[in-house]
C-alpha cells in the first residue's frame, strides 16, 4: 500500500528528535515574512525553510512540499529559481529525474500517431520558443480568506514570473495528428500518491488551449534547466491560466474524445459558474453550478515598501510594485490614499509580455501629516479591474481584493 | 501492520536523509497517537496547524471523511473517530 519513498520522506516528521527539534526552534525564531489576515496557525506553524536547490522560503507543509516566495523576491522583473514557490499534492515526489533517459509520451485514443519524446528530441525537432509568463497557483491568497476556507493556507507568494524556453505543445501535437474528435488533452506528471487509493494528481486542458500558440513544454526557466521542484526535466506552461495545469514533471499527453472524469477535474480546481469575471471557459468540463477554474483575474501587489513605514512630512514614499492578469496585458494601476475615493495613475515599467508581470511605480508624496493606508489596483485590456471586496467560494479562489499598505507621515 | 509500524519498518532498513522535514508538534490528548498513525502517513501535521483554529465540527468531519473516503486514508471507523474528536477539541473554532 505504502511506496516506500514516500514513507522515508515521513520519517523525517515522524522520527526525528534532538538535534532536529532545536534546528526547528532556531528557524521558528527568524521573522517569518508572512502577510497579515492568515490563520492563526499559521504564524506559529511557518518557517523559513531551504530545500534542496532553493533558498530560504516560506514553508506551509514540509510533505508535500508547499512553499511560497517571500513577496521581496518580486522587486525582481523575473523571480530567481531558486526562490520560485513550490507547490505539490501528492507526497511521492521523485528524488530526481535523469534529463537523459525522461521521455514523454503523447497518445491517446484521438492521436493519430502516438510518440514518445526526450529531452534532446524535444530540443532539436522543434522550433525553440521562449515566453516570459506568470505562473500563479489557483489558491494564492487563500489563507486571506474571510471566512477562512480548508487547504493550503497560501499568502501572497504562491506564484512568480519566469522567461520559459520549450516548444509549441501545438507543434507536439502536429506531429502526433490529433483526430477530430479530440476534446481534450489529459495530463500527467512522474509524481504521484502515497497510497494507491487516492487520486493521482491528472489534469486536463480543452483542445483550442493545447493549441494555442503560446502554449509550451518547457525545459528551461530563466535561462536554466528548470529546478527539479519546479517540474524538471519539462512541464507544461499554459500562459494565463492558473498553475494547476501547469503539469510537472509532464510523462503523458493524452487526447481524448470525451471528458476526462478524474477527481482533480471533477471535484477539485473549480469555481461557481458566473461569480467571477473569466472570459475563458472550459466547456466540457462545465458542471451544473461549478466550472474549472481558468484563467487568472487581474490582480496587483506592493512589493516595496515591504510592511508598514513612517516617513517625515515633505519626504515623499516611493512605492513598487507589480500587475498581472490572464493574458490580456495590464493598462493601467492607479493607487489610492484615502479608501479608493480618488485615484492616481502609476507609472508602468518594463512591458516584458502580456503574460508577465507588469512592474509599476508610484511617488507618495502627501501635504498632510497622518496615516494613510495605501490601496493598488490594476485594470486590463479586457476592462477587468480588481475587485473592491472578496468573491467568497469555497476553496478560496481567485482573491484579487487591494492589499492595504500602512504609510504614516508624520 | 500498522502504517506506524511500516514506517518504523522501513525506517530500520534505511538512513536515507531524504527529507529536511522537521516534526511538527501536535497537542497531546486522546487521539493524537491515531493522527500520528493515520494523517502523516500521507502528510506532514503542519496541515492540521495551519488550518486552525477556524475549522468546527462540520468541516473537520468533512475534511477527515474526504480523506478517508476520496483520498483512500487507511483509517478504521474507530480510528476515523478518534482524530474527529481530536481534531475538533484541539484545533477547531470554539462553539
Amino acid at each position: 500500500m505504502l511506496k516506500r519513498r514516500s514513507v522515508l520522506q515521513a520519517i523525517g516528521g515522524a522520527a526525528l528528535a534532538g538535534p532536529a527539534m532545536v534546528a526547528g526552534l532556531a528557524r521558528a525564531a527568524e521573522k517569518v515574512p508572512l502577510t497579515t489576515g492568515l490563520p492563526p496557525g499559521e504564524y506559529d506553524t511557518a518557517v523559513l525553510d531551504a530545500l534542496p536547490g532553493k533558498k530560504p522560503l516560506i514553508k506551509l507543509s514540509y510533505r508535500p512540499p508547499n512553499y511560497e516566495t517571500p513577496v521581496s523576491y518580486f522587486a525582481s522583473d523575473f523571480t530567481p529559481n531558486d526562490a520560485f514557490f513550490v507547490r505539490y499534492h501528492l507526497a511521492d515526489i521523485p528524488d530526481k529525474i535523469d534529463p537523459a533517459s525522461w521521455k514523454v509520451k503523447i497518445g491517446g485514443e484521438a492521436a493519430a500517431t502516438p510518440i514518445e519524446l526526450g529531452l534532446s528530441d524535444l530540443q532539436s525537432g522543434f522550433e525553440q520558443v521562449e515566453l516570459a509568463a506568470v505562473c500563479q497557483c489557483s489558491g494564492n491568497r487563500r489563507g486571506l480568506s474571510d471566512p477562512h476556507v480548508p487547504g493550503v493556507q497560501w499568502g501572497l507568494g504562491a506564484m512568480g514570473n519566469a522567461l520559459w524556453k520549450g516548444v509549441r505543445l501545438k507543434d507536439v501535437l502536429g506531429k502526433v495528428g490529433l483526430k477530430k474528435e479530440a476534446i481534450e488533452l489529459v495530463l500527467n506528471g512522474a509524481e504521484g500518491p502515497v497510497v494507491d487509493k487516492t487520486p493521482d494528481f491528472v489534469k486536463s486542458i480543452p483542445v483550442w488551449k493545447a493549441l494555442d500558440e503560446n502554449t509550451l513544454i518547457a525545459y528551461q526557466m530563466n535561462g536554466q534547466p528548470l529546478p527539479h521542484l519546479n517540474g524538471a526535466p519539462a512541464r507544461l506552461i499554459v500562459p494565463g491560466w492558473t498553475a494547476t495545469y501547469w503539469t510537472k514533471h509532464v510523462v503523458s499527453i493524452e487526447a481524448v474524445t470525451k471528458p476526462f472524469e478524474g477527481f482533480w477535474m471533477k471535484s477539485a480546481y473549480r469555481i461557481p459558474t458566473g461569480k467571477f469575471p473569466v472570459v475563458d471557459r472550459f466547456l466540457t468540463q462545465e458542471l451544473p453550478g461549478s466550472t474549472p477554474i481558468t484563467e487568472m483575474v487581474v490582480n496587483s501587489l506592493i512589493v516595496t515598501p515591504g510592511g508598514p513605514v513612517k516617513e517625515k512630512l515633505g519626504k515623499a514614499v516611493e512605492l513598487r510594485g507589480i500587475a498581472w492578469d490572464g493574458g490580456y496585458g495590464i493598462t493601467r494601476v492607479e493607487i489610492s490614499s484615502d479608501g479608493g475615493a480618488t485615484w492616481q495613475d502609476a507609472s508602468l515599467g518594463k512591458d516584458l509580455g502580456r503574460f508577465a508581470f507588469r512592474p509599476w511605480s508610484y511617488r507618495f508624496a502627501p501635504k498632510k501629516k497622518g496615516q494613510y493606508a495605501i490601496i493598488a489596483r490594476a485594470s486590463n485590456k479586457a476592462g477587468q479591474t480588481q475587485a473592491e471586496s472578496l468573491i467568497f467560494n469555497p476553496a478560496g479562489y481567485h482573491n484579487n481584493v487591494p492589499r492595504p499598505l500602512s504609510v504614516t507621515i508624520a | 501492520m500498522k502504517p506506524m509500524m511500516v514506517i518504523l519498518a522501513l525506517l530500520a532498513s534505511s538512513a536515507t536523509a531524504l527529507a529536511a522535514e522537521q516534526p511538527v508538534p501536535l497537542k497531546d490528548a486522546p487521539g493524537h497517537e491515531a493522527v500520528e498513525n493515520v494523517c502523516s502517513v500521507c502528510h506532514s501535521l503542519d496541515y492540521i496547524r495551519t488550518n486552525a483554529p477556524f475549522m468546527n465540527a462540520q468541516t473537520w468531519q468533512a475534511e477527515v471523511n474526504k480523506m478517508i473516503n476520496v483520498f483512500g486514508a487507511p483509517a478504521s471507523p474507530e480510528d476515523a473517530k478518534a482524530i474527529i474528536d481530536y481534531l475538533v477539541k484541539n484545533y477547531g473554532k470554539p462553539g
